[in-house]
């Protein structure tokens, strides 16, 4: 057994697993937080992509005991009480979705792609960016709309914020 | 899964002691490991986690000679300026193995450590003559790569980083399986002060391999064209339902010449 300590959407959780817990089992199990979700089990679909310590990884991948001492954010730490996070607001709006299940790491992907490009997304980007994570229903389209619109929506909020501050 | 017991690494000291512990394994990333061992193919008692030692990590670059930590991930290998201005060829290949979320974890020492014979690393090490430092000696790539997932590595012995001189030119081209993006055929090509080296992943029946032909005929002139009509042996292809072995020598010549047209550039 390991005794594991992180912090997850921002608070201090602990818990003793089993060394072979999955952080995704971890999550769900131990946590409840079931907005991960488990897809394809072989690191291909990315349903269960998180963020640890501020990169998107696969946590079917990862033991819990790995992620130990990391900051871990899920689906469910991305809103902000009521108002949804832009990528979700984007998803929403774009109907990046269809039955929903690869939904929530297609979200953490999506941050976490709009995070590395400040710079700004075009379509060839936002599409081989997504080769990590699998959607059986929308053919894609839609899902890379809402990221597109997700990016250039904080760019542009981002940009309103450094005037603000000048 | 089969039950294991997970040890956290302080040091390469205390990574060596740990790997003594029954059938114990290193890991670091474990994209690879991990889904191995919940596929049951992978069962070690001990899991020896070295992916949080700091002396592991990170990309130097000194001169010509650049030296990256075994625990570096792909991300930060295809993201350092300096290696993308010393050696932009091996930047490029880390950004092109698997995908985002895959690159946040996964290591350049485990994948040459497993030495997948479809893996991109490899085929870098071998062509660019790259040194790889273990806790206990130097070993030159040529004599690193043993054939498919063996190496030279004894037990206990841990890859702690790989050191190379950046060469005047350097490409890599992959063609890849667009479900598991493995290579089905990846070249890399080096000119340098030692000549012409090309090493090639994914097609080979014993694992990464140099592709001689294909060097004879570029150290005579390090152009595309040099390469027209020259192929190499079929018979030590591998074969499989990805693609058969005719195909994937036809491949090997393809990618060399887009890597040095890539080269050139």
């Amino acid at each position: 057994m390991s005794q594991v300590s992180l912090t997850v959407n921002g608070r201090q959780v602990s818990g003793a697993v089993e060394d072979r817990t999955l952080l995704v089992h971890f999550l769900r199990e131990h946590l409840g937080l079931t907005g991960t979700h488990v897809g394809c089990d072989t690191s291909q679909c990315g349903a269960c992509v998180v963020h640890v310590d501020g990169k998107a990884v696969k946590s079917c991948s990862m033991l819990a005991a790995q992620a130990s001492g990391s900051t871990v954010v899920t689906i469910e730490g991305l809103a902000d009480g009521a108002d949804l996070h832009p990528v979700q607001a984007a998803f929403k709006e774009h109907h990046g979705l269809q039955c929903g299940f690869c939904t929530p790491g297609m979200i953490m992907t999506a941050t976490d792609m709009i995070r590395r490009h400040p710079e700004g997304l075009d379509e060839t980007t936002v599409r081989a960016e997504l080769e990590g994570n699998i959607c059986r229903c929308t053919g894609y389209h839609n899902i890379v709309k809402a990221i597109l619109a997700a990016s250039a929506a904080m760019g542009k909020a981002a940009k309103g914020k450094a005037k603000k501050a000048a | 899964m089969y039950s294991v017991n997970y040890h956290r690494a302080s040091s390469v000291a205390d990574a060596a002691k740990l790997l003594k512990s029954g059938d114990a394994k290193l890991v670091s990333g474990g994209m690879t490991l991990i889904p191995a061992m919940k596929t049951r193919l992978a069962a070690p008692s001990d899991l020896v986690d070295v992916s949080r030692i700091e002396a592991l990590k990170g990309v130097k670059v000194s001169g010509k000679t650049v030296t990256i930590g075994a625990a570096t991930t792909h991300f930060e290998v295809a993201s350092d300026e300096k290696l993308k201005k010393a050696c932009p060829a091996l930047a490029h290949l880390a950004s092109l193995i698997g995908d985002p979320a895959v690159r946040h974890r996964g290591t350049i020492g485990g994948s040459i450590a497993n030495n997948d014979p479809a893996a991109d690393y490899p085929a870098a090490m071998l062509a660019l003559g790259a040194t790889i430092v273990t806790n206990k000696r130097e070993i030159a790539a040529d004599k690193f790569f043993k054939g498919l997932f063996e190496t030279a590595l004894k037990d206990g012995e841990i890859v702690t980083a790989v050191t190379f001189a950046a060469p005047a030119k350097a490409a890599y081209e992959k063609f890849r399986n667009p479900a598991s993006r493995y290579a089905v055929v990846g070249v890399f090509v080096a000119s340098g002060k030692d000549g012409v080296r090309v090493a090639v992943t994914g097609a080979g029946d014993d694992g990464v391999f140099r592709a001689k032909p294909l060097e004879a005929a570029l150290a005579k002139k390090f152009d595309a064209s040099a390469l027209d009509g020259v192929k190499v042996p079929v018979g030590s292809m591998m074969s499989d339902i990805h693609a058969s072995a005719d195909y994937r020598a036809h491949l090997v010549t393809v990618m060399a010449k887009r890597a040095v047209a890539a080269a050139n550039r």
